[in-house]
């Protein structure tokens, strides 16, 4: 028995949380939520995820839901470790 | 707080909630007492005890005794104390040489039915009956009885059929009906105070008896719940605990708080010497008022459980056998890794998990060793999985993570929604008193995919049980702020005082678009409109409404959008800020909003503050002297990850069974097993420390002072009753293990460590030891501006100013059903049994609850070919178990439910790792799965079993 949503890939299950922000704060005004997603990944985030975000958003950010790329400006780039 | 067995004063009859004063004059002593209150109560409040047998103040009065008698003057005859009420200008007698005829007589005639073997009575010392005898002089007993319900045969030998033998069916407490009165304290108790009904009385006159249900019933197959209300209530050795027959009466008791679910009940431990006898409900213990569970009325065992480890133990990797070492050898070897691992992977390789178990102390020093000697900010608690979405939600909406009342506040509701819990089985003190609210004309919704105990029970029927598909709660709550704000049932008035009434103006704009209506929502709620709306209506307009809601909320995708719609709802129909409203979150451990008021999560230190913020690292910095990482630490989940990716390498985690609580079991299996430290603190080798490398014996709730603090943010005391047995308490343990890691720590007493928590968290200002002995307890806020606490929360505005609308738009979960995985499991919990069960499977609660059984409804068993007893495979995406099968209507079509308290069923493999959408808070509510017939234990599960009994080897001493 194989599960499905593959969580081995770290980058895939990030693509996945974000999307998951990003579908609740796309209920509210459009500026209020890019806002409000980008702040809180960066309050909620550690930067290594952040950085495995990053990762995917620098390759043109493939899976991700609009609004992610839209607060990407406004996501906290982690200081490299 | 060791006293001396004094026991707590008995008025005899309920104080009186009237405003209203009478004065009256008892045995020429005037008194003023509120209206309502008995004679016996008045008398008593003077320090004159009125002779009582059938009275006692937990339960109203009854009047069956006759003993209370009292003459009034200017009235006839002798009424009896406890059933007359006060009035003014009463002249009453209580002693006189006709009452003390009268008062003889009544005992001549209890006593000629009673056996006379007080010295080797089991309440012996602790007898009404035999005080009362003394009380009224009685000297001798005139009359010899003919018939007598306590011989076994009769004077001519024959078989007594009036003589039933004593029921020990029970593990905790015997049923001797040869020493009952038949006061009915008991069949009271357990109505009024309990609200089981499982206790009557049979028969009329001299046959009457106490009997646990039906005839053929005995105490354990009735219905009775074993809070041990009766037992309480009891004057005789009639229902007596059965430690108390095994080891006889205590002599000294200390106050301390239940370490089970979230309503933080306290208790009185008595003792005799170090051994503990029975733990009895303190009456004046302000969240549960005198009353109790089966959990902390009796199941404290597993503390002397022959499985309890009390050295340290250690090993090179998690496939030797543990070796048994000293504390300075195990603090040697865990330093060392730890240094080893941050020196080779830098200080974010490691972190921390505190305990809702444990006291604030420990839980404030278990985030403080991450934050400032491991120098990261990798701490998280076991509320991620249960009510992280609630410190989320509730802080965006209200301003505060925290529940809005206290337990009292239930006595004053009107209408009450349970929603996505179970409090009958999971906080069952709280339910007890709201079901007798509920007795009493309160209204209740319920939301909830099983029919719970809740629904329907005697004497407790919901108004609207909205039985949702598990996985649209947010569809159901948006569809009632739908009805409310169509309807025009909102409170214009709060609103435009309390919140910003334009961002109100957005909210229903949206609530009121038409696929949030109920009809829409039905489609996938599988909640009738009718029945939806019906309750919209009660909720809104049926006076104070109250929601009260658990981890059926929480442990969702959107679970914390669930609780902004709760949050929605409680401010738009303005029932917040008063007695008798609020949004109240059942906590589930007994400690789990301390833990989060502790700095527990990763992203806050204590008291709820961002390590963003400058300001707040400086206050800690100061005290601490050391720098603190400005940035979100890591979470459960996402330690995990990162240790698969080979990141994250060292774990210290206290009080806390990850690898049988947190969902898709797996995934933290192999996560724990990909790192090179973990530490392992708790009281039995639980199902996580098969992957420890360090195995550090904790300290239980009776062998440590501290505090916890319940779901109505009640700091409670927890008071060392004995020394550890396994040599320290866990606070010291931590900090050996800072000290070994170089910290300069030097606390003496937990007392000191909550000094430091008021100095550096506002809301904790005014907490502190001896505050706490002066008032028994406080609700935190505690500060200046409220020096004895907070009761009520939002009284005159709300925390973060205006109270904020969010929007609840309903996402579908992915965890969907189709055709390989039909069926939507739902896991909680059984009364009897706690969480993983690591305390309660090593009581003789087991007797209650021997496995974990999957509840399904008959259409789909019998599609299936399942029978009840049958043992079936849950299979999900996620893997596979067996456990056997309970075919029952609680639950609908299409739905089943387990428990997850035995780790040989191990419910979280078959869990997914979904989350809530904030707080990664997983979905254990909601997993599609397959059941079909089975012929043993799945391969994970025989797997698993050897894993664990290869893991658990510890080396012989040599």
């Amino acid at each position: 028995m194989s599960p499905e949503p593959s969580h081995t890939n770290p980058q895939a299950k990030l693509i996945y949380m974000a999307n998951q922000i990003a579908k609740f704060m796309e209920s509210k005004p459009h500026a209020e939520g890019v806002a409000l997603l980008a702040s809180h990944i960066n309050d909620f985030w550690e930067p290594r995820m952040r950085r495995h975000l990053f990762s995917v958003i620098d390759e043109g950010g493939a899976g991700l839901r609009p609004l992610v790329l839209e607060a990407a400006d406004r996501i906290k780039r982690p200081v490299s470790a | 707080m060791k006293d001396f067995i004094i026991p707590d004063r008995d008025y005899g009859t309920p104080a009186a909630k009237s405003k209203q004063m009478v004065t009256l004059t008892i045995d020429g002593f005037d008194v003023t007492v509120p209206e309502g209150t008995s004679i016996m109560r008045a008398a008593a409040e003077i320090g004159i005890s009125v002779p009582k047998l059938c009275a006692t103040d937990s339960v109203d009065a009854f009047g069956s005794c006759r003993l209370c008698l009292v003459e009034i003057e200017g009235r006839n005859g002798t009424p009896a104390s406890c059933t007359t009420p006060v009035a003014a200008g009463l002249k009453v007698t209580t002693q006189n040489a006709k009452l003390k005829t009268l008062r003889r007589g009544v005992m001549e005639l209890y006593i000629s039915d009673h056996p006379l073997d007080c010295l080797t009575c089991s309440a012996n010392g602790d007898c009404e009956l035999q005080d009362m005898a003394g009380a009224v002089g009685l000297r001798d007993v005139r009359y010899e009885a003919v018939q007598t319900h306590f011989r076994a045969k009769d004077t001519s030998g024959q078989v007594n059929p009036q003589y039933i033998p004593r029921d020990d069916s029970n593990p905790y407490f015997s049923y001797d009906p040869q020493k009952c009165i038949v006061c009915s304290r008991c069949v009271r108790a357990c109505e009024e105070v309990q609200g089981t009904f499982a206790l009557t009385i049979e028969g009329r006159g001299f046959d009457s008896r106490v009997s646990f249900g039906a005839k053929t019933d005995t105490a354990i197959t009735s219905d009775c719940v074993s809070c041990g209300a009766c037992v309480a209530a009891c004057p005789t050795a009639t229902l007596q605990e059965k430690s108390i027959i095994e080891i006889g009466t205590p002599e000294r008791s200390v106050i301390t708080t239940c370490a089970y679910c979230g309503v933080g009940c306290s208790f009185k431990a008595e003792l005799r010497g170090d051994e503990l006898v029975r733990m009895v409900p303190y009456k004046h213990g302000k969240a549960n008022r005198g009353h109790s569970c089966v959990k902390g009325r009796f199941a404290y065992g597993y503390a002397s459980h022959q499985d309890r480890i009390l050295n340290p133990m250690i090993r090179e990797n998690i496939t030797d056998p543990w070796r048994e070492v000293s504390w300075a050898e195990a603090m040697e070897f865990t330093a060392a890794r730890m240094k080893g691992i941050i020196e080779k992977h830098g200080r974010h390789s490691v972190g921390v998990i505190t305990s809702s178990r444990c006291t604030n102390e420990e839980a404030y020093l278990v985030q403080k060793l991450t934050r400032a000697v491991f120098m990261n900010n990798n701490t998280d608690t076991c509320a991620r999985v249960c009510h992280s979405p609630t410190g989320y939600g509730l802080g965006q909406t209200l301003g505060t993570s925290a529940g809005t009342q206290d337990f009292d506040s239930v006595e004053q509701t009107d209408v009450v929604i349970v929603i996505g819990a179970n409090p009958t089985d999971g906080h069952p003190v709280f339910a007890s008193r709201l079901k007798k609210r509920l007795r009493k004309g309160a209204k209740l919704i319920v939301i909830d995919p099983r029919r719970t105990d809740m629904v329907q029970s005697p004497h407790i029927k919901a108004a609207h049980h909205l039985a949702l598909t598990p996985g649209t709660n947010v569809a159901v709550v948006t569809a009632l702020a739908h009805v409310i704000v169509t309807e025009g049932l909102f409170d214009e008035a709060f609103i435009r005082e309390r919140c910003d009434w334009d961002e109100f103006q957005d909210y229903a704009e949206f609530a009121a678009r038409p696929e949030n209506s109920p009809e829409s929502t039905a489609l996938l709620t599988g909640v009738s409109a009718e029945e939806l709306r019906a309750a919209a209506r009660l909720y809104a307009k049926g006076g104070n409404g109250a929601i009260y809601y658990g981890l059926g909320v929480t442990e969702h995708s959107q679970g914390s959008t669930t609780v902004i719609g709760i949050a929605n709802l409680a401010m738009m129909t303005g029932n917040v800020g008063r007695a008798g409203v609020g949004v109240n979150p059942l906590r589930g451990q007994n400690n789990v909003q301390g833990s989060c008021d502790m700095g527990s999560f990763p992203h806050e230190l204590p008291g709820y503050r961002h390590v963003k913020g400058e300001g707040v690292r400086e206050i800690f910095q100061k005290v601490w002297g050391v720098q603190i990482d400005d940035e979100p630490g890591l979470r459960i989940p996402n330690m995990l990850d990162a240790a698969m990716e080979g990141t994250f390498k060292g774990l210290y985690c206290q009080g806390e069974d990850i690898l049988q609580s947190d969902p898709d079991t797996k995934h933290v299996a192999a996560g724990l097993a990909a790192m090179d430290c973990v530490i392992v603190h708790d009281l039995f080798l639980n199902e996580t420390a098969n992957y420890a490398h360090v195995f550090l014996p904790g300290s239980t709730f009776l062998e440590k002072d501290g505090t916890f603090t319940n779901a109505e943010r009640r700091i409670n005391r927890v008071r060392k009753v004995m020394a550890p047995r396994n040599g320290y308490a866990d606070w010291e343990i931590t900090q050996m293990l800072a000290r070994a890691m170089g910290a300069n720590w030097g606390y003496t007493h937990p007392s000191q460590i909550m000094d430091e928590i008021a100095m550096t968290t506002p809301s904790f200002a005014g907490v502190n030891y001896a505050r706490l002995e002066e008032l028994g307890s406080v609700q935190w806020p505690c500060n200046e501006k409220a020096p004895e606490g907070t009761p009520l929360m939002h009284v005159d505005g709300f925390v973060r100013g205006k109270g904020k609308f969010i929007h609840t738009e309903y996402v579908a979960t992915d965890e969907r059903t189709g055709p390989r995985f039909p069926l939507l499991l739902t896991t909680g919990r059984i009364l009897s049994q706690y969480n993983v069960g690591a305390q309660t499977r090593r009581t003789a609660n087991v007797a209650w609850h021997t496995e974990d059984l999957l509840e399904i409804h008959p259409h789909d068993a019998e599609v299936r070919g399942v029978k009840d007893g049958d043992y079936v495979r849950l299979a999900s995406r996620s893997g596979e178990t067996s456990l056997r099968a309970k075919v029952t209507d609680r639950v609908n079509p299409g739905v089943v439910y387990t428990t997850f308290h035995h780790p040989d069923t191990q419910a979280n493999v078959i869990t997914t790792d979904y989350s809530d959408w904030a707080t990664n808070c997983p979905e254990y509510k909601v997993t599609a799965v397959q059941v079909g017939l089975s012929n043993g234990p799945s391969e994970w599960q025989q797997d698993y079993a050897a894993q664990a009994a290869h893991s658990r080897r510890i080396a012989a001493a040599e």
